[in-house]
């Protein structure tokens, strides 16, 4: 009895990982494909769409744009985050429950409210629309998802270690910097991350907030209206899968070092 | 005494919250103000007027379009979040059940990769394999299954909930997870040795102990869905939009900027509410036990 359901789960697990996993694999196999129309039967091996994909000038432009962005978002918004993250768990003050639900409040808000209430404030005060203003927006939609990882990293200090530094006389500031900084470092590296990747990834906000500039997912929604274009825009989903795999394992290698440091069992996935 | 050290905490505190306190009043709670008071103004052609009215609500509530993409909003998102979690159970299950406990961080790791791809690639890739030419069509006519492409998958609310119900599949297996793994095992023995068959025990124990993070899952794939825009934009073509479209399509191609944001007002009322009920009935299933 035990045997059988066991198994008929397992083949449903295995069935459910196919369908998360069904994009991603289609993904490198038109990338490959020589044929323009992204459908079966598949045509020949080429490696031409990767070589167009290099060769685009605004694909660069929109590279450059979206690193600059996710970069300064995920600086800001992991900066900002350390001062919500330590007030929550160190200190008790008034509000306190109702002042963090509303720093995390765009974690439940949609974006597409977030974007248009921020365009209609910024076009009323007749601000220039550039990466500025989507750097802004991105810290705003980041912060939360740090402060939820910075949380737990600073949740799990020993409060003894600081206070053995206050006793052999440093400072505030000095014990932040030499006792507690280097204990949450890994929290604070899985924080950029984390918001380096939602930044990179993120559209609404990109598509309403940047005025002219392209960044790479509004770059990939212009395309992809134009048949031609998609076999490039599959080339640059490989190598973005590819990229975020890369970038997704380094969060989990400092998260799982962090645990190591203040002796926590490494369990858990990342969120 | 106590009072002044917490007092003296208090500021502490609160000085150091306030960073990212100002950071969010000035980008969010300034701009969602904003909304509020725009959406009791009076449209004007090409301004606005400063004029109080209910109006724009009256609209909201009253406009058959309105209503229309309104109600499909609601729909595909509780069809989705009805999808999302009722495939997603058995996942959370399973890793939390029956995979080897040093081997659990794994199967996560192995879950969420997908969600970390691009968003919009994904999305297009359903409507390439949802298509009329696409994966499902040309695999099962090629098998000889069916001699015409399937059209019920076809660039409609469908292949919209089959897109975001892939898109938001690990935000439900996550919060189940983590409630199954909080399960007390003994208590699932306990229910076997008083005589209770395996389906019992789940239903009478497994089941209720894992409400908290069912419910959980409820909420976080409901309130996103509910408020996508690229789903409908790629897969309907702009055809079938939902309620962000409509949004959109008000706040900047008809520049009827107090509707937009009586619409958008709308929109949080509805998600508060409904997070409103949800978390009512978390608190319920809490004192249950």
């Amino acid at each position: 009895m035990k045997a059988t359901s066991g198994r008929g789960l397992q083949a449903y697990v295995i069935l459910y990982l196919l369908f998360l996993y069904a994009p991603i694999l289609l993904l490198p196999i038109f990338a490959f494909n020589s044929g323009t129309v992204i459908a079966f039967p598949l045509q020949g091996f080429t490696t031409d769409w990767f070589a167009q994909m290099w060769g685009n000038a605004t694909l660069r432009r929109a590279l450059s744009n979206s690193l600059t962005i996710a970069v300064s978002a995920s600086i800001l918004a992991t900066c900002l985050g350390v001062f919500a993250a330590r007030a929550s768990t160190r200190y008790v003050f008034p509000l306190k429950g109702g002042l963090m639900g509303f720093i995390m409040l765009p974690m439940v808000l949609p974006e597409i409210i977030v974007a248009m209430s921020l365009l209609v404030v910024l076009l009323g005060l007749g601000v220039q629309l550039s990466i500025l203003t989507v750097i802004v927006g991105h810290t705003l939609i980041c912060m939360p998802y740090a402060i939820a990882v910075l949380s737990t990293a600073f949740s799990s200090l020993d409060r003894s270690l600081e206070e053995a530094a206050y006793d052999l006389g440093e400072t505030k500031w000095g014990a932040f910097r030499l006792v507690t900084l280097p204990l949450v470092m890994p929290g604070i590296i899985s924080a950029l991350l984390i918001s380096f990747t939602i930044s990179l990834d993120e559209f609404i906000i990109a598509f309403f907030l940047a005025g002219n500039e392209p960044t790479l997912p509004t770059y990939i929604f212009s395309q992809l209206r134009f048949p031609r274009a998609i076999p490039v825009i599959m080339a640059l989903g490989t190598v973005l899968v590819i990229l975020s795999i890369v970038l997704l394992a380094l969060g989990e290698y400092f998260r799982r070092r962090g645990n190591a440091r203040i002796g926590a069992k490494p369990t858990g996935g990342l969120l | 005494m106590a009072g002044r050290r917490l007092d003296a905490e208090g500021r502490a505190g609160l000085a150091l919250i306030s960073p990212p306190l100002l950071f969010a009043l000035l980008i969010l709670a300034a701009p969602l103000l904003t909304i509020l008071a725009t959406s009791f103004l009076t449209d004007g052609y090409l301004e606005i007027i400063r004029e109080p009215t209910l109006g724009n609500y009256a609209q909201v509530f009253t406009d058959p379009i309105v209503r229309v993409v309104m109600l499909r909003s609601l729909g595909v998102a509780a069809m989705v979040t009805l999808v999302t979690v009722v495939l997603a159970f058995p996942v959370a299950y399973y890793v939390s059940f029956h995979v080897r406990p040093e081997r659990k961080a794994m199967w996560l790791l192995l879950i969420t990769i997908p969600f970390w791809t691009s968003y919009l690639i994904r999305v297009f890739l359903w409507k390439v394999i949802l298509g009329f030419n696409g994966v499902v069509n040309t695999t099962l006519t090629g098998l000889g299954i069916i001699d015409a492409p399937l059209t019920f998958i076809l660039y409609n609310v469908n292949s919209i909930v089959i897109t975001l119900a892939h898109a938001y599949a690990p935000f439900a297996i996550l919060p189940i997870f983590i409630a199954l793994e909080k399960i007390d095992r003994s208590l699932l023995e306990a229910g076997r040795d008083l005589g209770e068959s395996r389906l019992m025990t789940f239903w009478r124990v497994t089941l209720p102990l894992a409400m908290p993070g069912v419910i959980a899952a409820t909420l976080i794939v409901f309130i996103p869905t509910i408020g996508d825009y690229v789903t409908p934009e790629v897969i309907g073509g702009g055809k079938i939009p939902m309620i962000a479209n409509l949004i959109q399509v008000q706040m900047l191609a008809l520049d009827n900027r107090p509707l937009g944001s009586a619409l958008a007002v709308t929109t949080m009322v509805i998600v508060a509410l409904v997070s409103v009920l949800f978390l009512a009935l978390n608190r319920r299933f809490l004192r249950g036990r």
